[in-house]
């Protein structure tokens, strides 16, 4: 091929997509001629696998910017997907339809916060943080309110909000690689955290860039074809977004027939843990404004303030290119968000509507019983029936089933060739993995970079720089494994968490840092410190039986550490002296798009 | 006031609209959840329920995309828009 690699990357990613497409068709024929069920899941993991480790070795570097930053030429709509890569986490796949399939309209809050971030993203921050040309998140907060101490509040945020969230995602690929490899899950962390270093040790950015790119396409793939594929065979609509208004009225009318019956508690002991039946309604509006609005607002106020999305726009050519880029990452994400919710309605539609051949609600125990699927999935501890009021028939709250099987079961509920489970989980594992290698990159810079060199040793060369980064890579990546093996907390509550402890330390410093110039540094460490003590306080206070206030949950504790750490802040900065009159003029060239970046191109 | 001043002036003014429409898709509409979702809204869903779906979602990528265009503009009109080449 002619010409540089960026002018190539249509080309290059065209042959690429075309590629992955004939590898489904080759193992759909090698289906039909016989290949096993597991041997299909174990050829497209390690297929897909293989390909991202190829390309993190092909952006191998020795330059401390394209280390750090892919040497910032990232075209915008390539930044946008490998952001949307980033940002769909191994929960946003696995997970995301489950939970609107159990909670609905609850849960959909979700939906609207992680997509409504994004435009502060691309109005508050992104565009001005590119103009600062950090190389991480506490680069700017050490440069702007200058001083190591600021710098490493930053750090200490960074760290626990990310290394909340990077145990889940490495407890995802360690679930699917368990699945789709058929290997215990205390070894399957570790074959799912070397891929993940596979992609991010030699390449940094670079190569994490490059990678996720080809994972989003992987997994929007992986997540697309069975929604539209599924729809159509249901005879729900060629388009399921726009044509599946008759069934989401259907389920409300079968919800209305069922009823909602409450199971006695003793009943309910038998249930295996992590299964759950449907106990609301899928349309209806269940939830209080507040508890809806709070949640939403939390996690759009976390989007703004987790570092690894952030430094996705350090990449960028141009300031103009970060916001630009800023839609396309969201209209990526969009793709695949707007779809849960229609896979969750096809999923239980399927299953509760006993006039479709799959429905299994109103069939004897014996009938679902002698079903494969239920058999398949029974085992896999996904699925369970229990015949509370002995009259042999299945209620609709006699059935359980666990939220990823909504995702992972589906397709072959609905009938759909084997090789389209094969896919999903491809999709899976590239989910889990791109935000895992974000997150870890993430937490490596900001120590390789901030602590080491520019607070402890400033004179260190880029070669030894780039050594320690990519010790450190190795280590936290092993750490993360380490603590996700013990399998402490389920995936979705700790990425919820990870939202939180961002926005209660980084997203007022942040923000104020740029739009507030009399915003000083005793005030933003009075910010960062005081933000992340006060919502971790609240987390354990709730956690330990506290009864909270303003009805702010586990869920949400970022809403008071986020109010802690703005009060704090604006009273510290305005009892201290304001910033010298460098600061100043630092903060006015921030605010214009043109010219020389604050910081040097490699620094 | 100088040409920077007015840029700035105009830029949060552009911010505080931005800001606005992002309330009224993210947090405005769910105030109001109940009563409107006995309402059948596009493609006949019901309304709040597809604000949730795709609605404030789809509303949130055409906003981002707006006010990218309307800041290059006022980054043009005060002659602070980048070269291509830097």
């Amino acid at each position: 091929m002619k010409g540089n690699f960026i002018d190539n990357l249509p080309k290059v990613y065209g042959i690429y997509t075309g590629g992955f497409i004939g590898f489904i068709i080759i193992m759909a024929i090698a289906e039909q001629m016989g290949m096993t069920a597991k041997a299909i899941g174990i050829a497209f993991v390690a297929f897909t696998v293989f390909i991202y480790a190829l390309i993190g070795w092909l952006s191998r570097t020795a330059q401390a910017d394209a280390y750090y930053v892919a040497g910032r030429q990232v075209p915008t709509v390539f930044n946008g997907m490998a952001t949307a890569a980033d940002w769909m986490s191994g929960a946003s796949f696995v997970a995301m339809a489950g939970g609107i399939y159990f909670k609905g309209y609850g849960y959909m809050a979700l939906l609207v916060g992680w997509t409504g971030g994004y435009v502060l993203v691309a109005s508050l921050l992104a565009p001005y943080l590119r103009k600062f040309g950090c190389y991480t998140v506490p680069d700017f907060i050490g440069t702007r309110y200058g001083g190591n101490l600021a710098r490493f509040s930053a750090v200490v945020v960074l760290t626990v909000a990310s290394f909340t969230y990077v145990t889940a995602q490495i407890n995802a690929t360690g679930t699917i690689a368990s699945v789709a490899l058929d290997i215990p899950f205390q070894y399957a962390v570790y074959v799912g955290l070397i891929s993940i270093l596979l992609c991010s040790m030699l390449g940094g950015m670079r190569g994490v860039t490059w990678t996720q790119v080809a994972q989003y396409i992987v997994l929007i793939i992986a997540y697309l074809l069975p929604v539209f594929w599924i729809s159509n065979k249901m005879g729900a609509g060629f388009f399921p977004h726009f044509m599946l208004a008759d069934e989401v009225a259907r389920i409300g009318e079968l919800e209305q027939q069922f009823g909602f019956v409450k199971n006695a508690a003793a009943d309910l002991k038998s249930v295996p843990k992590g299964l759950a039946g449907i106990t609301k309604a899928h349309s209806a509006v269940n939830a209080t404004p507040w508890a809806f609005i709070s949640l939403a607002l939390a996690m759009m106020m976390g989007t703004a303030s987790l570092p690894h999305v952030m430094m996705r726009y350090f990449t960028t050519p141009s300031v103009k290119a970060a916001r630009k880029s800023v839609g396309w990452s969201l209209f990526f994400i969009f793709l695949l968000y707007s779809s849960a919710p229609m896979l969750a309605t096809l999923s239980k539609l399927s299953l509760i509507d006993p006039n479709l051949p799959t429905g299994i609600i109103g069939k004897t125990f014996a009938e679902v019983e002698a079903i494969d699927w239920y058999q398949n999935w029974n085992q896999a501890n996904l699925m369970f029936i229990s015949d509370f009021n002995g009259n042999g028939t299945l209620e609709l709250n006699e059935f359980f089933m666990g939220g990823k099987a909504v995702v992972l079961a589906t397709p072959e509920i609905a009938g759909l060739p084997y090789v389209i489970s094969g896919l999903v989980a491809a999709g899976g594992m590239a989910a889990a993995m791109s935000t895992a290698d974000g997150l870890i990159l993430a937490i490596a810079n900001a120590i390789s970079h901030d602590v080491y060199y520019k607070i402890i040793d400033p004179k260190a060369e880029t070669a030894k720089r780039l050594l320690v980064a990519r010790v450190l890579l190795v280590v936290i990546g092993f750490a993360g494994a380490t603590i996700a093996a013990m399998e402490i907390q389920g995936i979705l509550g700790s990425v919820i968490w990870a939202f939180d402890f961002a926005m209660s330390g980084l997203f007022f410093p942040l923000v104020l840092g740029v739009w507030w110039k009399r915003a000083n540094r005793q005030g933003a460490i009075a910010g960062m410190l005081g933000g992340l003590i006060a919502g971790a306080w609240y987390l354990v206070w709730v956690r330990t039986g506290g009864s909270g206030f303003l009805g702010i949950t586990q869920l949400t504790f970022g809403i008071f550490g986020s109010a802690v750490s703005l009060v704090l802040m604006v009273v510290v900065s305005l009892m201290t002296a304001e910033p010298d009159k460098a600061t100043q003029k630092m903060v006015d060239d921030v605010r214009v798009p043109s010219g020389k970046s604050i910081l040097g191109r490699s620094h | 006031m100088s040409n920077q001043q007015k840029h700035w002036e105009k830029t949060r003014g552009l911010l505080f609209i931005t800001l606005a429409i992002w309330f009224v898709f993210s947090i405005g509409i769910f105030l109001f959840g109940a009563e409107m979702n006995e309402v059948t809204g596009p493609f006949g869903y019901p309304w709040t329920y597809w604000f949730t779906c795709q609605g404030s979602l789809g509303a949130f990528v055409i906003l981002i995309f707006w006010f990218a265009n309307r800041q290059e503009k006022i980054d043009e009109e005060f002659g602070f828009s980048e070269r291509e080449d830097e």
